[in-house]
């Protein structure tokens, strides 16, 4: 098909579309007129029965926890895919890693660069490793968390060489750590079991709210997904590096 | 005024449905299939949106104050790691595409090769 014969068939396509979806909204209850029921009653339970106060990790975690399972098993599923797809192939050689394309000298990362990161990804390990233990008490968990210990070494990365980055970030260490968090949280599940309760139902003593341990079994999915997560966001940026940086000097 | 947000959800996903029907780039096209899912985030907020509620956390301020659903925030925190999880590997292949073909545009990848 030419472009333009797809453009047009796409714009009469996206006409009636863009209709059937605005007839759709206008049954919707206009903006700011929450009918509910269920946020307001996941709403209600937080304090009072789950002795946690972000409603948000709540439903995550526990209310519908057995679902966030599966979401971070998509996320294993799809770091592991990119992994395979990216792996060398037989017929690729091996080649040294260096951060330049052949024939042309690599550009140093200025001072000002390097001292910034370093002192970033200190920073930002600490914020990390606070957003995900806090979870259940201000906004954040273990995925936003993860995801903010994960730029640390991208920083490392754009601080130095690429060989230093591998140094501090070994490919092993990053998988272990994604391998711990991905079956911990099926652990967790099965441990709720053998206590006598169904799978992932939050059976430990919730604790004092705004405790940092409050919540049953809620931290500790936290600090799973949160493992899970920036070992999975690591392992993709190893893969990609290698991959790019191989590109670069053929 | 009061449906305005799913207007601009609808809009957000037109325009990425657009870029992805005439994307020359297999990069341009995830980004645009990226652009399509965010038009879930503000559907999705915009649903459970209530006028003058606080945010569903009620870390300092009283249990029972009027909040915004936390169900559909914690929908959407699903929705951004599964579009996280789709563009890594969608970009994967994009690169194995590069590899295999040596184009990266839709147009040129004319037939599937082993």
């Amino acid at each position: 098909m030419k472009r333009k014969t797809r453009t047009r068939f796409f714009l009469v396509s996206a006409s009636v579309l863009a209709a059937v979806f605005l007839l759709g909204v206008l049954g919707l209850p206009p903006l700011g007129h929450y009918r509910g029921p269920y946020g307001d009653v996941v709403n209600a339970l937080t304090v009072p029965e789950r002795h946690v106060t972000d409603a948000v990790t709540l439903v995550n975690f526990d209310v519908r926890g057995f679902d966030t399972l599966g979401e971070e098993y998509i996320l294993f599923t799809s770091v592991m895919a990119v992994a395979l797809l990216l792996r060398r192939q037989r017929d690729e050689p091996r080649r040294r890693h260096r951060d330049h394309a052949p024939g042309r000298k690599g550009v140093e990362a200025s001072d000002a660069v390097r001292v910034v990161s370093l002192v970033l990804s200190g920073i930002l390990v600490t914020f990390g490793i606070y957003v995900v233990t806090h979870g259940q008490l201000t906004p954040g968990g273990g995925f936003q968390g993860g995801v903010i210990l994960a730029t640390a070494p991208l920083l490392m990365y754009v601080a130095g060489e690429f060989e230093n980055f591998r140094r501090a970030v070994p490919r092993q260490l990053v998988h272990i750590a994604e391998a711990l968090g991905a079956c911990g949280y099926g652990l967790i599940g099965l441990a709720t079991m053998a206590a006598g309760g169904a799978f992932l139902q939050n059976t430990l003593p919730f604790g004092t709210t705004g405790s940092i341990v409050s919540g049953g079994t809620i931290p500790l999915i936290d600090l799973s997904v949160g493992l899970e997560v920036s070992g999975g966001l690591a392992v993709l940026l190893i893969v990609y590096m290698e991959e790019t940086l191989e590109h670069k000097e053929e | 005024m009061s449906y305005l947000p799913y207007v601009i959800a609808a809009w957000i996903f037109l325009v990425g449905l657009y870029g992805l029907i005439t994307s020359r780039h297999l990069v341009h096209l995830i980004i645009c299939l990226s652009v399509i899912q965010s038009s879930t985030y503000v559907l999705l907020v915009a649903i459970g949106y209530r006028t003058g509620a606080a945010a569903p956390v009620f870390a300092d301020i009283p249990p029972g104050t009027p909040a915004v659903d936390s169900v559909v925030q914690a929908v959407m925190l699903t929705d951004v790691v599964v579009e996280v999880t789709v563009v890594a590997l969608l970009l994967a292949f994009a690169v194995q595409t590069h590899k295999r073909h040596g184009t990266v545009d839709p147009d040129q990848l004319r037939a599937l090769r082993g």
